[in-house]
């Protein structure tokens, strides 16, 4: 019974955040902006949620309107099962990181992170022990008494997040909370983030255009570009089954082929044949995208390979970035773990066999 | 050798520059410290019988600040007079000051609201009034309050009163005129300190769960009370000191302190008690600017 029960508890408890259908225009007539193009989107509870794209695709936007700063032009946002589109702000149980930190000038570390209990009205004691916990778990109890502007960038930072977990809301969204950071801070509070969100338990809604930061922390990614919400996965589904272009393109590295389906397989404009499971029908032009890790290099000629010419290796330490051009010019590039040498044996004008790796071919639309 | 001649040169500079400053440091004394000493020693001197000061040490005029002697009895009193002149001049500073900020906050808000290239053009708008001569200000104000004036024919034209409501010569039209008056002195340092404003401030207190009231009060008033502190010694300071517009929108009868020095000057032929008045004037200005230092650098702390 068990296994049948929990599987109907999770069918029946709602979904942390909901967005449907949510479009979003900034200005009107001919200068209006479509921020969001029909978005619709759930996000689980207790989940690592990241929303990833380049500035300006509607990310932030999305963010904005689930905390209630802007309110949807068209559509619907629920939180916890419950329709807040008109909800302003201080009546949704979520608390945003800021990517400024937004922290209050004129408060202490301690008021800063207590602000927002006191404005839910909760006794004094109250306050007072969850902002000693806060600090704690943020590691700043000696900084209660500081101001925000005495601190530290990095400590501002953990002061926001515990100024924004300290109402202990169902979500808490994060706004490129880390881009402020230098690099060896960055990757501290990524592991920090991550602690956090498992200690707590909360429901995680960042927002990056970092696909690093993304596909470290998150348990589940949306890649987002021009106001449309292209894709939602794990990371590892992203990485490996991208369903377009942009989204191979954006996340990590990608060689694009174009071709033709041919024969169960797909013509390279070089004339080799590549074969991939589940292609479209005959004489459909597609593109084929592989991961430069994904190329292997074998010997000129061996059966099964694309003839190619070594243009160009680049030596990257730990892996050694291969150039190569096909037959008719296209340029593929293969990632090589380096050797302990450091050289791969071959010269530019070398010519070598090209293989994917079995699976690593994905054929795209647009 | 270069040295030398470099600290020479230094020197040259140094006396230049007092040589240069020299002009205006001579103004300063003289029309500063002066002025202030004369009335400081008229302060201690005996009134002249029709004008002017006897040489002769009293603390008469000190003592007549605040007290007065009965003229039948001579029992020692409180100079009823005077105290409800300074207080009708301290709550009707205040009241100006209260007004101004209650005015003055939304129009600076409005303005700090505005795209950048828009916002001089409301700055300068509020400072037209300034660049207009104050009398013609007040008299202005003047045809809109009287009885005859634009004010009380629009309310009786649209039947709202059936009998002018008198205004000029209240306290209430000396509240309007200065309010009037001071106004962009207020929306000025108001619209500095909201220019410096971060709103995303209001949005991270609303996220937590502040309402719009709440993120007033706890959020935007502290974090610009610098300017609040500022915008109100400018106006409470003139206030306080207004002669003009009391003059004239207050009649004879209700007196501010200015009003009451002059009198001294004039037809009370009490020259050294004008001058201790004065001196309580300025007391009262200085004690409010020490206040204003020490808050706004709190206020920096905080910044």
């Amino acid at each position: 019974m068990g296994q049948r029960s929990d599987g109907e508890r999770n069918v029946s408890e709602p979904a942390a955040v909901e967005a449907r259908d949510t479009v979003k225009t900034f200005g009107a007539g001919e200068q209006a902006v479509r921020a969001l193009d029909r978005v619709s989107l759930t996000i689980r509870r207790g989940e690592f949620f990241t929303l990833l794209g380049p500035s300006g695709c509607g990310k932030t936007t999305l963010l904005r309107l689930i905390a209630g700063f802007e309110s949807p032009t068209a559509g619907a946002i629920l939180i916890g099962g419950r329709d807040v589109t008109a909800e302003p702000p201080n009546r949704r149980p979520v608390n945003t990181v800021f990517q400024s930190y937004a922290l209050f000038p004129h408060l202490t570390v301690a008021q800063n992170v207590g602000f927002g209990l006191e404005m839910l009205g909760r006794p004094m004691a109250e306050v007072r022990a969850t902002v000693e916990r806060m600090l704690a778990l943020v590691k700043l109890e000696a900084m209660a008494g500081r101001r925000p502007q005495q601190l530290s960038g990095g400590q501002q930072q953990r002061v926001a997040l515990a100024r924004a977990l300290a109402p202990a809301p169902q979500v808490l969204l994060l706004d490129e909370p880390l881009s402020a950071l230098d690099l060896k801070l960055r990757k501290e509070m990524q592991g920090e983030l991550k602690r956090l969100q498992h200690e707590t338990g909360i429901t995680f809604v960042f927002v990056t255009h970092d696909q690093e930061e993304a596909l470290t922390m998150s348990d589940r990614i949306g890649v987002m570009s021009a106001g449309r919400l292209l894709q939602v996965g794990p990371p590892r589904e992203i990485y490996n089954r991208p369903v377009n272009r942009f989204v191979a393109d954006f996340i990590g590295e990608s060689n694009f082929l174009p071709g033709r389906v041919e024969r169960g397989a797909v013509r390279l404009g070089s004339g080799d044949l590549v074969s991939v499971p589940g292609l479209p029908p005959e004489g459909t032009a597609v593109t084929i995208a592989v991961r430069p890790e994904q190329v292997r290099i074998g010997a000129a000629g061996e059966p099964g390979t694309i003839a190619a010419t070594l243009t160009d290796a680049v030596y990257f330490g730990t892996d050694t970035h291969c150039h190569l051009a096909l037959a008719d010019g296209a340029e593929v590039v293969a990632r090589l773990q380096s050797p302990p040498s450091g050289e791969i044996g071959l010269a530019p004008g070398a010519r070598v066999g090209l293989r994917f790796a079995e699976g690593a071919v994905q054929v795209l639309g647009d | 050798m270069s040295l030398a001649t470099e600290s020479g040169r230094d020197r040259a500079r140094a006396r230049n520059g007092w040589l240069l400053s020299l002009p205006a440091l001579v103004l300063l004394i003289v029309g500063a410290s002066g002025p202030l000493l004369i009335v400081v020693t008229y302060s201690f001197l005996k009134p002249g019988e029709y004008s002017g000061v006897i040489w002769e040490f009293s603390g008469q005029a000190w003592f007549q600040v605040l007290f007065q002697r009965d003229i039948f009895d001579g029992t020692l009193g409180w100079a009823d007079a005077h105290l409800t002149i300074f207080w009708r001049s301290v709550r009707l500073s205040l009241l100006t000051t209260a007004i101004t900020f209650a005015a003055g906050l939304p129009t600076a808000w409005f303005i700090a609201m505005q795209p950048p290239d828009r916002r001089a053009m409301w700055l300068f708008l509020i400072t037209i009034p300034f660049w207009t001569n104050l009398l013609i200000r007040t008299f202005a104000i003047m045809e809109v309050i009287r009885n005859e004036g634009i004010l009380n024919s629009a309310l009786m034209g649209l039947g709202l009163i059936d009998r002018p409501v008198q205004i000029l010569y209240t306290d209430t039209a000396i509240l309007i005129g200065m309010a009037y008056v001071y106004l962009p002195l207020m929306v000025l340092p108001l619209y500095a300190a909201i220019d410096r404003f971060d709103l995303r401030l209001m949005e991270a207190g609303y996220d937590l769960y502040a309402s719009r009231m709440r993120v007033l009060r706890r959020i935007i008033l502290p974090i610009i009370r610098p300017g609040i502190v500022a915008g109100s010694i400018l106006v409470f300071v003139p206030s306080l000191g207004a002669y003009v517009t009391p003059r004239l929108l207050g009649g004879g009868k209700n007196m501010m302190i200015g009003n009451f020095i002059e009198l001294q000057f004039g037809q009370g032929r009490n020259w050294p008690l004008g001058s201790a008045l004065s001196m309580v004037l300025l007391a009262v200005v200085m004690i409010a600017l020490l206040v204003y230092v020490r808050v706004a650098a709190r206020g920096d702390v905080v910044r």
